[in-house]
């Protein structure tokens, strides 16, 4: 039978990209390279017991008492077992890559809820994105950016941003035609429509996307471990490729404990901007 | 209607068709197919067709129509929430059906403000703030803003309700919001799509008295969109009448009743206006349980209450002339002092009602006494008796549904 050259295409588009975009790709390098690297500095030079007792009041505030608990006991294990340094690599991963999705995909979403044509070309390329497996993003990351954390941040910003764009999108949606309708009727212009009316109403649904966006990036970044993104996906992948058990289930509780951390305080935040409704 | 009319708002051969294939479908309504036609054959829906229009200065200008009928469509028209497919719109002389997008939000903000069937109010903020939101939007101070809201928030009854979310308050109340609202940023023309219809029959008649007083006080252009005819006849100086897209007549109230333009305007004449053209004669039992003599004995009174599970029962003489009820508790209690039988108990101070009283008149008997309602004619004759859910049933017609529903699952 014959064989659709598919693998083919990609290839030469990816190499004609690296090609003719090569000093493009190394702006973006050097820029994700400049933020990882200060989230990673502020996160290291502060003192683990301090930052772990900054991080509980965080949750307190956010998240309320039974969180705050949580985070005590989870952040000291974690740092007793040894794994602080990682786990904040790994943080600092997930918070620029995480961010930068939001800041990429929640403006995208916005764009696509004003305007029916661009949400018919956002929607199958989001499908697209969500059902290819986690580690093919992998492989173009490398190629632009060989190894290390910038492909890695690269892939998890596009594995990540889909529910940003989708839900944000959904949300102003939503938002009650007649509320849209009586904004219009009494003069507003698009961007106050925007502002007063649909962000404000989309709120909570924008929320639970950056929720989804936030934890799709952490299980990214600890895939990315597999390109030399480090943190605590190496400490993981080392357990695996070195079969030592104990090290493996020691990263692997770590990743569990910040997942639940993250999880909990984005989660309180689209519960709060609800209850304000 | 004022003597010098002026006219504040028209439209000319309005059309508004929704879908890909408007030039087809336009084509083809000048050819008069009809709306359904042209619907199979070009996949577009008529909106509304060929409407002209004049709205006089000051008064209120009902649009009524069966759902479907393109009422709220001509009314986004109007402010042009939705772009008409051709025609104009002439607002004081002007032509404002092609107006830049600027001037015409300039329009929107100053001479028309809407009122939304579902209130259309922002659930994340209090009600001065949602009162004043016209005005914020203009870039007024936030002081004068809140200043102003107070202000139109005494006007429609609501002091003191400033502070609250919109989400606390009743239909009622959201909908005084809602034209509070409107009324906030001074428009000369106040355009409102079903604004009651979602209120209960009670508030819903309140709210028509109190837009009467109110435009009494503020002369505003008010173009009002209803199905209901009770509330067209009600509040409208002239009425216009549209089926399928078309506006098939244009005329005042007494216009619309007695000159119905063709069978589809009769239809709806005929329909509507059950609470006002319905009497007590038509929903009254003619023969009710039993109807006792002065001279019945009270042991008899009390087993034919007690049989029918009722605490009163109608009491005339031997011509049928209506004395009064008897009441359970007088009647044991007459039995315990000695008494044989209802002479001197009789209660004559019951509701009463004349067989062609309309039942819309009977709502304020109903609600002021538990008691059922006696039917007596201009000589004194009893002919019958309406009871209280009869009454509410008649009138709301959702009720007779519920009702019958409940007894089917009994
Ligand atoms: N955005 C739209 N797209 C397509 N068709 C529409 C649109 N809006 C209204 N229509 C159609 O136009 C016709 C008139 O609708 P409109 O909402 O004006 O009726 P209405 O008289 O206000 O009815 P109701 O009493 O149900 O509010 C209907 O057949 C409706 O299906
Ligand atoms: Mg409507």
């Amino acid at each position: 039978m014959y064989k659709l050259p598919v693998g083919k295409f990609f290839e030469s588009i990816i190499d004609w990209l690296t090609q003719n975009l090569g000093p493009f790709f190394d702006i973006i390098n050097s820029i994700l390279t400049g933020i990882i690297s200060t989230f990673e500095t502020v996160l290291l030079f502060i003192p683990p017991l301090i930052l772990i007792a900054l991080m509980v009041v965080l949750a307190w505030r956010i998240a309320g008492k039974g969180v705050a608990i949580f985070s005590i006991i989870g952040l000291l294990l974690i740092h007793s077992m040894g794994f602080w340094e990682e786990t904040m690599i790994t943080l600092a991963l997930v918070v620029t890559s995480g961010l930068l999705a939001l800041i990429i995909g929640i403006p995208v979403g916005i764009w696509a809820s004003r305007k029916d044509a661009v949400e018919n070309v956002v929607r199958p390329i989001l499908d697209f994105m969500q059902t290819m497996p986690a580690f093919v993003y992998l492989i173009p990351a490398v190629l632009f950016f060989q190894l290390g954390k910038v492909p890695g941040a690269v892939a998890t910003v596009i594995f990540a941003m889909p529910p940003a764009v989708r839900l944000t999108n959904l949300g102003i949606r939503q938002v009650q035609k007649e509320v849209v309708e009586a904004a219009r009727a009494f003069g507003s212009t698009s961007q106050q429509l925007l502002f007063k009316v649909q962000l404000p109403l989309a709120t909570p649904t924008i929320l639970a996307g950056v929720n989804q966006t936030i934890m799709l990036a952490l299980s990214m970044v600890v895939i990315a471990a597999m390109i030399g993104a480090g943190g605590l996906g190496g400490e993981i992948l080392k357990g695996i490729t070195q079969l030592k058990i104990g090290l493996g289930f020691e990263s692997g509780i770590s990743v569990v404990i910040l997942a639940i951390f993250l999880d909990r305080i984005t989660q309180a935040m689209g519960e709060k901007s609800q209850n304000k409704k | 209607m004022a003597a010098k009319q002026e006219i504040k708002l028209e439209i000319q051969d309005l059309t508004k068709i929704f879908g890909r294939r408007r030039k087809e479908a336009q084509k083809l309504l000048e050819n008069h197919h009809s709306k359904d036609e042209i619907l199979e054959k070009t996949g577009c829906t008529v909106g509304v067709n060929k409407a002209s229009l004049k709205i006089m200065k000051g008064e209120v200008f009902v649009v009524m129509g069966l759902s479907g009928s393109g009422k709220s469509t001509l009314l986004r028209c109007l402010n042009r929430l939705i772009e008409p497919t051709s025609g104009k719109i002439i607002l004081d002389g002007i032509d404002i059906t092609n107006v830049e997008l600027e001037k015409l939000r300039q329009i929107r903000r100053t001479e028309m403000s809407m009122v939304f069937q579902h209130f259309g109010l922002l659930p994340h903020r209090t009600v001065a703030s949602n009162v004043s939101f016209g005005l914020e939007i203009q870039g007024v101070k936030e002081n004068e803003c809140r200043k102003k809201a107070l202000d139109v928030i005494g006007t429609v009854g609501l002091d003191g309700y400033e502070d609250m979310m919109t989400g606390e308050l009743s239909g009622g109340m959201q909908q005084r919001v809602g034209l509070a609202r409107a009324l906030a940023t001074d428009p000369e023309i106040l355009l409102m799509d079903e604004a009651f219809s979602a209120l209960d029959p009670l508030i819903r008649r309140n709210m028509q008295d109190e837009l009467i007083d109110l435009q009494e006080k503020v002369h505003k252009t008010i173009v009002f969109i209803t199905h209901d005819l009770d509330e067209a006849l009600k509040l409208g100086d002239r009425i216009a009448i549209m089926k399928d897209g078309l506006i098939v007549q244009i005329g005042t109230p007494e216009d619309i009743l007695t000159n119905p333009a063709n069978d589809y305007v009769k239809a709806f004449v005929e329909d509507v206006d059950s609470s006002k053209v319905i009497t007590a004669s038509a929903i009254m039992f003619k023969h009710p349980e039993r109807i006792m003599d002065p001279k019945d004995g009270v042991g008899l009174a009390i087993r034919v209450m007690k049989k029918n599970g009722i605490n009163c029962l109608p009491v005339t003489d031997s011509n049928n002339n209506f004395e009064g009820y008897v009441h359970i508790d007088t009647v044991v209690k007459h039995k315990k002092e000695g008494g044989h039988t209802l002479e001197g108990i009789i209660d004559p101070e019951v509701p009463k009602c004349l067989p062609d009283t309309p039942i819309a008149d009977l709502l304020p008997l109903v609600i002021s006494s538990d008691l059922p309602i006696a039917v007596v004619n201009s000589k004194g004759k009893l002919e019958g008796i309406v009871s209280k859910p009869s009454v509410i049933s008649e009138i709301t017609g959702e009720d007779v549904e519920l009702q019958e529903k409940t007894v089917e699952e009994e």
